[in-house]
């Protein structure tokens, strides 16, 4: 039913592709490597995604990208029953969710899950690498 | 701390064109309409307005555009130009004035939107969010989804709460001469809508529409030297901002709306019970429920008591979007419910609270991103 796993089934249907910039390209090289990352201050120890070029907490530029444990719960959740591009059509219907990394950022995903409708708000979820037109992505499974 | 400007200003004369699809108008051309009929209401020409705040069509951002509106009218305004905070713009344009006024800036402003993404284009409302586009994460209407299943799994908000909502703002459009959308909705028929992104169905979104509505704005005092018939004083306004994306807000089921109204109601003096009427930001349905959660008409997690059983219909504690809100009378950003609260404090709306002292009027931009609260008196 759910089908968040297969890639776009049309080819002229192409998303919109990330902004990869100076800054956001290590995200996305990791991410095609299997490797979720994420970036830390280290000035205050803050740590965010998406990728930006300061500290959205103490504006410092002294930052390194980490490794993500992979580990995170289920902020909140919404299900597609209606596409808004081609490419979606024929995976409706699609789980779109908000995680929150056990080291703090938050991120838009899907759950590979049957039946979206089951999950649960803050349950904990485990990091599967996934790939989308040629490009690195993070999804999530339930523990 | 600044002169307390409550009472101080009155919004002297209000215009719209008609809601719905309005094929051939350019925005400038919907914006001259509505503030011809405004200036008309508050019984003034065009030449004593010194001041013209635009919100920008939501639909096509132009530079410039509150100079292409100007120069339309043929004003030579002293202050003005386009504000964007998304629909809260609306109710801030207004204070602003009131505040520009107050420091002799200028003395009778307008204040205009108008928009065609119904003939137009709708595309800023079904693009993708951010980066997300690979996840499938698009359209506007997700992000409020998002937050309405947050509000559900954490509270305990039941689907049925939404529904009160549309119920209300569709019983109140079906009323009104003037909505797009004048078709009653039952809560049954409601609960049995296939999903749209859920938890939303159709009838949880904002109808998408093409119009017009303005505003004059002047003070009590100028009012009463002018012979202005019918002006409504502003008691109160307040605003609040949260800035973080849907996806990176730490508090997904609490907005700045509450900074808004608690600021609005310490300006006038008065509390959510002295309300008679609200006009509440619906363009989605969670919206309208937050809000009220948010300026304290219930608490935190209990707003499903408060909406039930026709509690924000005409007729109930809180009459609540009496022409039918952004669900119903017209998707326009916010101006429409500020007419709305025009109309009930002026004793003349289709469907009148009688006796209503009292208005509050909300509106919020982006996915509840900002915040501005407007408490209209008599």
């Amino acid at each position: 039913m759910n089908t968040t796993v297969q890639t776009a089934s049309k080819p002229k249907a192409t998303l919109p592709g990330p902004d990869i910039n100076e800054v956001s390209k290590p995200y996305w090289d990791a991410l095609k490597k299997g490797k979720l990352t994420f970036q830390h201050c280290r000035k205050c120890g803050n740590n965010w995604l998406p990728a930006r070029g300061e500290c959205p907490k103490c504006l410092e530029a002294d930052w390194a990208w980490h490794d993500a444990s992979g580990k995170a719960k289920l902020i909140s959740w919404v299900v597609f029953h209606r596409a808004f591009h081609p490419a979606f059509e024929d995976r409706l219907p699609y789980n779109v969710t908000v995680v929150e990394l056990a080291e703090g950022p938050r991120m838009i995903t899907n759950i590979v899950i049957e039946d979206a409708e089951k999950l649960v708000i803050d349950q904990p979820l485990t990091f599967m690498p996934a790939e989308e037109q040629g490009h690195g992505i993070a999804r999530f499974r339930p523990v | 701390m600044g002169e307390n400007l409550s009472g101080k200003a009155v919004i002297a004369g209000i215009g719209a064109t008609r809601f719905g699809a309005l094929p051939g108008r350019t925005t400038i051309s919907m914006n001259v309409e509505a503030i011809r009929k405004a200036l008309n209401d508050a019984g003034i020409e065009k030449d004593v307005v010194d001041a013209l705040y635009v919100k920008c069509p939501t639909s096509r951002f132009e530079m410039m555009y509150g100079q292409k509106i100007a120069e339309a009218i043929g004003l030579q305004p002293r202050i003005g130009g386009v504000w964007d905070s998304g629909g809260s713009s609306n109710v801030i344009m207004i204070s602003q004035a009131i505040m520009a006024i107050e420091a002799g800036q200028c003395e009778i402003a307008v204040v205009t939107f108008a928009d065609n993404p119904k003939t137009g284009s709708a595309a800023s409302y079904s693009q993708p969010r951010g980066d997300d586009a690979l996840y499938g994460w698009f359209a506007v209407l997700s992000s409020y989804a998002m937050i309405a299943r947050r509000h559900m799994g954490e509270l305990g908000t039941p689907r049925e709460a939404l529904g009160a909502v549309a119920v209300a703002a569709r019983r109140h459009g079906a009323q009104n001469p003037n909505a797009q959308l004048r078709k009653p909705l039952a809560l049954d028929e409601y609960m049995d809508m296939p999903p749209m992104v859920a938890p939303f169905c159709r009838d949880d979104c904002t109808l998408v529409s093409d119009g017009a509505a303005a505003v004059v704005v002047m003070s009590t005092e100028r009012a009463r030297k002018m012979g202005v018939p019918k002006p409504v004083p502003v008691l109160g306004f307040g605003f609040g901002q949260t800035s973080w994306d849907v996806t990176q807000r730490p508090d997904m089921t609490s907005t700045q709306a509450k900074v808004a109204g608690e600021t609005a109601l310490k300006m006038a003096g008065l509390k959510p019970k002295d309300m008679d009427v609200a006009q509440i930001y619906d363009c989605f349905t969670i919206t309208a429920l937050m809000t009220l959660e948010d300026y304290g008409f219930a608490k935190k997690g209990q707003i499903a008591d408060f909406v039930k059983g026709g509690n924000i219909e005409i007729g109930g504690e809180l009459p609540m979007n009496t022409s039918g809100g952004l669900l119903s009378e017209t998707g326009m950003p916010g101006m429409q419910l500020i007419h709305e609260g025009v109309r009930q404090m002026r004793g003349e709306a289709a469907l009148q609270v009688k006796g209503a002292k009292h208005c509050i009027i909300s509106d919020q931009g982006g996915v509840m991103h900002t915040h501005a609260a407007l408490i209209l008196g008599q």
